[in-house]
């Protein structure tokens, strides 16, 4: 799975069945070697919230009047709006992809399935510039026009700028909960429905698409959130919204507590999207009540129609993969033509590639103990550290970054500007991810495996090293893909948090391409994209792979 | 060594308010194997996993070969006690072939003792040729062989069966039954075996222990917890049981159905357990019974018949003797040894 998960749902929205953990309630303690380290981490991950809370309370009062004024209102207003059209672009994009791919008989399904999942590596800041030298007024399009006697194109910055861009890069979010939510979903209740008298199409409002409404919300909230956080589209795209204008004050403005008074009403703003997610879930739950296994899905032949679905789907594609790859290569040829040094961002691939490698082991490592807690030994601390975790999940890049910044100056000297306070900063933001792979890795090997080593013998530690950690190695590296495909993406908590004159691929292609240097910013591009590929190749071919080698049990 | 391999005294384990186990006492002897049955959740595996060390106990304390492992003061993990336990999803680790989990538990000995171990088990289950496979490679029955061979590889000191059998469909479960009956005696295990189904336990055990509600309502040889029953629970949980009111006075009960010797002492006021097989049935206009119902069972039908007090006795017949529903029938009991009398207020047996 892409998505980073929540707690209690897996990201189709679907309850994970738990192998009768926690038998009898919970009579366990966890062991001191699981205690310690999950409580550590779930302190650290209190950190960001709580300094940043702290700071807002001591920040000044022209601080606070300048929230009252009417641009934060404003600023509200232009960040809802745009989270709200790029959730519901996403969606309608969405779904149509999923149940093409899922359901029916189109030619080429697999190919489909993972071209359309494949914008995904594509960072909104390099699809903004890419978009922007396209589309531009005066962009390539307009060039190739040109000759027609179009000498100017309708603007692309601003709104529809940004809503384009984000739509294309982050509709996949919504695609793969639902993509997944179709191939669990038991063609059994939509056969009742037709056989209790419904048509195909009743069947499918009434029945089918319910099903799916926890994936698309939790799709759905994925892109909202992603939205709310980004920073490289709008800031390419110049469409002022809470973070660039956060990042203006944290760069210019004098007193720094502004720029930490509008990052607390950023994270207000992603509270209430995560509450209003939580409050439509409502208690509803959707799940098969009964263990027997799922029938595959009923194809839907397409018939004539086929040819209407490919067009759609390769008009998807050539939008959101075949037009930045198309400039991409343009400006990659021009570079080279122009004599632009190719390699001169040789050092910010290594230090992007070390610090996402950091990052991932660490977040991975630091998830073990906290699923360990959650799903061996269920109890309210389990619970609230688990919850603690998941502070990264709701907290925008920008903000974990200015909370790291004002705390280090002030209690952490010797970390400031050091890699060290990035990677922090990363594992904050990105534990969520690895946390949901582990733990859903661990809640499928049944208690009675490790209960058996004991019986035969082993200890505690040598059950651990013999028995659970081969078993959930897997879930281990799709965490540890996971992270590293989301840290090489990361853009303002590098740039914000990264040491001077410490350059990696992301903020190399964002400082080219702010001041349009696109031909600079092409190399780095493309490395980025290729570099992301490998995990996301590593994903995808383990969503498709037979589980049965991982799986714990039964036939 | 001791004659007793596991012995359990005054066991008892409560979550919360909930007494999953109270007061247990159980034995088994070297070589033996002891069956416990009983509804789900009456407690049953819990014993287990207190025997393995997986639970801690509130009172009483469990030996095993002589040597105390649990008390509440102190328990020894499940490393340290030399149990084997078999699961119901027999927890066949997925990573590791046959041969590996098979030897798991042999991680002590040299490695050429393990080899040698580790064959002659796979050889008692027949399941050599499989011995580089993956569990996911083999069928059900073929796991649940694994699993024994795993546990029996180690020679535990008691091997724990925890619902092995629930898990296979009908036809299969007889035969592997057999299979683990037989493997079982080779290898000279003693043996602990939970279950809810009645004719596995009967089928499996030297002993049999009943058990409801965390207490065990009775022990003994099967044919003698079947025959003589000591309490209602019992008697309905091991085979088919009904009750009929009646009332008992110098060695005899009477009931509508007739007067029957009995030797109890004093008087008062009864049930008499009745089984199916004890109960005669013949046509007759004015006839005392109504039948009620006709289950066909193949080679004899199932009757329930109405009594004039409004009880309900079920009487099996072969399946040439046919009645309808609404037939009168005279109602004979034949009883082949002295009928089980239980106290009409508060249901202790009456001898």
């Amino acid at each position: 799975m892409i998505a980073p998960t929540q707690p209690t749902t897996d990201p189709a929205g679907n309850e994970e069945r738990p192998l009768r953990q926690g038998r009898h309630g919970s009579s366990k303690r966890p062991p001191l070697a699981i205690l310690i380290p999950a409580a550590c981490v779930g302190v650290a991950m209190l950190l960001p919230p709580a300094y940043l809370i702290i700071r807002g309370a001591e920040a000044s009062n022209e601080a606070w009047d300048l929230l009252f004024r009417v641009r934060t209102l404003h600023l509200i207003g232009r960040t809802g709006l745009l989270i709200l059209l790029v959730t519901a672009g996403s969606a309608l994009l969405a779904v149509p992809i999923a149940w093409l791919t899922t359901q029916t008989d189109l030619p080429l399904r697999r190919a489909w399935a993972v071209l359309t999942a494949l914008p995904l590596v594509v960072p909104t800041f390099v699809g903004s510039f890419l978009y922007i030298s396209a589309l531009s007024p005066r962009g390539i399009l307009q060039q190739a026009l040109e000759p027609l006697g179009i000498d100017r194109l309708p603007e692309i910055y601003g709104l529809p700028g940004a809503f384009l861009v984000l739509t294309l890069l982050s509709y996949p979010y919504v695609l793969l909960t639902v993509r997944s939510a179709f191939q669990s979903l038991d063609p059994a209740f939509e056969e009742s429905a037709r056989t209790l008298g419904h048509g195909r199409m009743s069947a499918a409002l009434r029945v089918t698409l319910p099903q799916l409404r926890p994936a698309i919300t939790s799709g759905g909230l994925l892109v909202a959130l992603y939205t709310l956080s980004d920073f490289g589209a709008v800031s390419l795209m110049r469409f002022p919204t809470f973070t660039w204008v956060i990042f203006q004050q944290y760069q210019t403005a004098f007193d720094r507590s502004i720029a930490a008074v509008l990052s607390l009403v950023l994270v207000c703003m992603a509270l209430g999207i995560v509450l209003l997610d939580a409050y439509t879930r409502g208690r509803l739950r959707y799940y098969r009540v009964d263990a027997g296994p799922s029938r595959a899905p009923n194809v839907v032949s397409l018939g004539r129609w086929k040819w209407a679905a490919a067009i759609f789907l390769a008009v998807v594609v050539a939008l959101a993969l075949g037009i930045p790859a198309g400039v991409l290569l343009y400006w990659l040829v021009r570079g080279v033509l122009a004599g632009e040094p190719l390699l001169a961002f040789w050092s910010a691939a290594v230090n992007s590639l070390a610090v996402s490698g950091a990052a991932a082991l660490i977040s991975v490592a630091c998830s073990v103990p906290i699923a360990a807690m959650v799903v061996r030994y269920p109890s309210k601390l389990a619970r609230a550290i688990e919850r603690l975790s998941f502070v990264g999940f709701a907290l925008p890049g920008i903000v974990v970054a200015l909370a790291l910044v004002f705390f280090a100056v002030n209690y952490a000297r010797p970390v400031y500007q050091t890699v060290w306070l990035l990677i922090f900063a990363y594992v904050v933001l990105f534990l969520p991810a690895a946390l949901g792979a582990t733990r859903s890795s661990l809640l499928k090997v049944s208690p009675d495996l490790e209960d058996a080593a004991r019986g035969l013998g082993r200890t505690h530690t040598q059950t651990m090293r013999a028995v659970t950690l081969p078993l959930i190695a897997p879930g281990m590296l799709m965490g540890m893909s996971l992270v590293f495909l989301i840290a090489m993406k990361e853009l303002p908590a590098t740039l914000i948090l990264g040491p001077l004159e410490f350059k990696t691929l992301a903020t190399s292609i964002w400082s080219a391409s702010s001041e349009a240097f696109f031909a600079q910013a092409a190399a780095p591009a493309l490395v980025l994209i290729m570099l992301s590929s490998v995990p996301m190749a590593f994903l995808v071919t383990q969503n498709f792979a037979s589980p049965a080698a991982s799986q714990s049990q039964s036939p | 060594m001791t004659e007793f391999a596991v012995q359990c005294t005054g066991l008892a384990k409560r979550y919360g308010s909930v007494k999953a186990v109270d007061r247990v006492d159980l034995t088994v002897r070297s070589g033996e194997t002891l069956s416990i049955v009983g509804p789900s959740g009456s407690g049953k595996t819990t014993i287990l996993r207190i025997i393995a060390g997986f639970e801690t106990i509130d009172a009483g304390n469990v030996t095993l070969q002589g040597v105390s492992v649990s008390t509440p003061q102190t328990s020894i993990p499940p490393e340290r006690r030399r149990v084997g336990l078999v699961f119901q999803e027999h927890a066949l680790f997925p990573h590791k072939t046959v041969a590996e989990n098979v030897s798991f538990g042999l991680h002590k000995m040299p490695a050429n003792d393990r080899r040698k171990r580790q064959e002659d088990v796979l050889d008692l289950v027949q399941l050599s040729h499989y011995a580089q496979r993956y569990p996911h490679e083999l069928s059900g029955g073929e796991r649940q062989r694994v699993a024994l061979a795993r546990s029996l590889a180690p020679k535990p000191s008691v091997l724990l069966l925890d619902e092995p059998f629930s898990g296979l469909d009908a036809n299969l479960r007889l035969r592997i039954r057999e299979e683990v009956k037989t493997i079982l005696a080779a290898s000279g295990a003693t043996v602990i075996f939970v279950t809810h189904d009645q004719e596995g336990a009967l089928f499996m055990g030297d002993t049999i222990a009943i058990i409801d509600n965390g207490k065990i309502e009775q022990t003994g040889a099967p044919q003698q917890v079947f025959h003589a029953p000591v309490t209602k629970f019992a008697a309905r949980f091991l085979g088919t049981a009904d009750f009929l009111h009646g009332t008992y006075q110098n060695g005899n009960v009477e009931t509508e159905i007739g007067v029957f010797p009995a030797s109890i002492e004093g008087s008062g006021e009864c049930e008499v357990m009745t089984r199916p097989d004890d109960i005669d049935l013949a046509p007759a206009d004015d006839g005392p019974g109504t039948v009620v119902s006709r289950t066909f069972q193949g080679i004899s039908n199932l009757y329930r018949v109405e009594l004039p007090s409004g009880a309900v006795l079920r009487a099996q017949r072969p399946h040439y003797e046919s009645y309808a529903p609404g037939d009168r029938v005279d109602v004979r009991p034949s009883f082949h040894y002295a009928p089980r009398c239980f106290a009409a207020d508060d249901g202790r047996l009456l001898r």
